[in-house]
């Protein structure tokens, strides 16, 4: 059985945290309304785009690549998870569970190949 | 600490924990604030003297109080909110960035037993709390509604994670080395690591190579120059954090510098030994000092690493940038993974 008992500390650091970055967000709002300095205008409140109004939508077309990225992100991120508890179990598993993961490696290096060889990694 | 509020203040079991936990809460999060303000400073100090300026030497002795006239400066500013915006995104994403950079702090050990949540599965709980930091970023860019932000958040977000995937496999090498994700047991585990003298997994012929690794990825993961494409200031003005002002801007970068001390808490803790001495002999009395201040020597040590690094090297290309991350970086730790687990096999279970 897991003792989650060490999990209720972070549990609790979350909502103070929580509460502090809040804090930090909305207090500084009512301040500035108090002092005055809260004094919004059009000019003030339109996006940044170096003095001139904006010529089109910001969010626009963007690089495929990026996506690409984010594909592939998951399944190494997910094979790195994978390998979390077969690293801490290594001396039970024994030499089995050290080829069945080599397997496993063996099988995600070849989908890197692949996605260098048909240019996903390519950024010029 | 609970015995203390249980025995000495005569609470109930149940109310002594909650309240050492509170206190413990808030012993990780307001010195971290405070550290985090005073090593902006550091940092400041450490560009300035390497380019022969003097750096902030107004605002109190040696400038020492410079972070809390910005910080009070930016307090009472004005909190502009642009009206493209998308409002309730645009407020979530500091809160989200300043949360999790505090919350990773959780596991770190500052000596054998202070350590807030001494969970068996911490290093995976770092990993997993980094990750979020993505969303604070990408939020930010989106909900900006503008065009520098959005270009900015992407980015980011694609260098974030791209290095995320080899500081994975990093880990994964050091995990099998301590046999353990809990940070105490890899930092015990180092106890005379190298040549039965050193108490640093960085003196292993193996772990070498991937702290060089690890300590390069923390710069491009925490976005630190040479890898800060993110706020590349000629192309990207302020990067996603454009059209922010006030605290919420002041909590980005209290964030940003929160995950830096992480880093290299991380450096410190995962292949220099955390809280223990150095060296392995008791010849001066070194096991008497007590493990926090090792950990924030070692701390400030790679932080100073971390400020010299942005002070002389010039800024990647982002193809570079990505090149390094999926061709040269991705390969090497999965082919470390493969060797360090082949080699611990042979010698220490086969």
């Amino acid at each position: 059985m897991v003792d989650l008992s060490q999990y209720l500390p972070i549990l609790l650091f979350l909502f103070i945290a929580l509460g502090l970055s809040a804090l930090f967000v909305f207090l500084p709002m009512g301040v500035s309304r108090l002092t005055g300095a809260h004094n919004p205008d059009a000019e003030k409140l339109s996006e940044y785009e170096c003095g001139f109004p904006a010529f089109e939508d910001p969010r626009s077309q963007f690089d495929v690549r990026f996506y690409l990225i984010a594909i592939l992100f998951i399944v190494f991120d997910l094979e790195a998870a994978f390998l979390f508890p077969w690293a801490v179990s290594l001396d039970l598993t024994g030499w089995p569970g050290w080829i069945t993961m080599m397997i496993f490696l063996g099988e995600l290096a070849v989908g890197l190949a692949y996605a260098w060889k048909v240019g996903a990694l390519e950024w010029d | 600490m609970t015995d203390f509020f249980q025995n000495t203040l005569g609470m109930s079991y149940e109310f002594a924990w909650f309240t050492a936990t509170i206190a413990g809460i808030l012993l990780i999060a307001l010195p971290l604030m405070l550290a985090v303000a005073m090593i902006i400073y550091v940092d400041r100090k450490v560009w300035a003297a390497i380019a022969l300026r003097r750096g902030p030497n107004v605002v109190g002795p040696f400038g020492l109080l410079q972070s809390f006239a910005d910080g009070l400066k930016v307090f009472l500013q004005e909190t502009i909110i642009p009206s493209a915006a998308n409002k309730g995104l645009f407020l979530i994403a500091p809160i989200v960035t300043f949360t999790v950079a505090l919350l990773a702090w959780a596991v770190i050990p500052f000596g054998p037993e202070a350590v807030l949540a001494d969970i068996n599965i911490g290093l995976l709980y770092v990993l997993a709390i980094s990750s979020l930091g993505v969303y604070g970023v990408v939020v930010s860019g989106w909900a900006s509604n503008s065009k520098y932000p959005f270009f900015s958040a992407m980015r980011a977000a694609a260098q974030m994670i791209s290095y995320e995937v080899s500081i994975g496999f990093i880990l994964i090498c050091v995990i099998l080395y301590a046999g353990s994700s809990n940070l105490n047991t890899i930092i015990v585990a180092q106890i005379g690591h190298g040549f039965g003298l050193v108490n640093a997994f960085a003196f292993n012929l193996l772990l070498f190579p991937m702290w060089v690794m690890f300590l390069i990825s923390s710069l491009a993961e925490t976005a630190r120059a040479p890898f800060d494409l993110t706020e590349a200031e000629s192309e990207l003005v302020a990067g996603y954090q454009t059209e922010y002002s006030s605290m919420s801007f002041a909590l980005f970068w209290l964030g940003e510098y929160a995950n830096v001390l992480l880093m290299a808490a991380l450096n410190a803790i995962l292949f220099f030994g955390g809280w223990l001495p150095p060296l392995n002999i008791d010849l001066i009395p070194w096991f008497d000092i007590p493990g926090f201040i090792w950990l924030f020597a070692k701390i400030f040590f790679f932080f100073f690493v971390f400020s010299w690094v942005k002070a002389t090297v010039p800024r990647f290309r982002y193809d570079q940038l990505m090149r390094l991350g999926w061709k040269v970086f991705l390969p090497l730790s999965l082919a470390f993974v493969v060797l360090t687990s082949g080699w611990l096999m042979l010698t220490r279970y086969g």
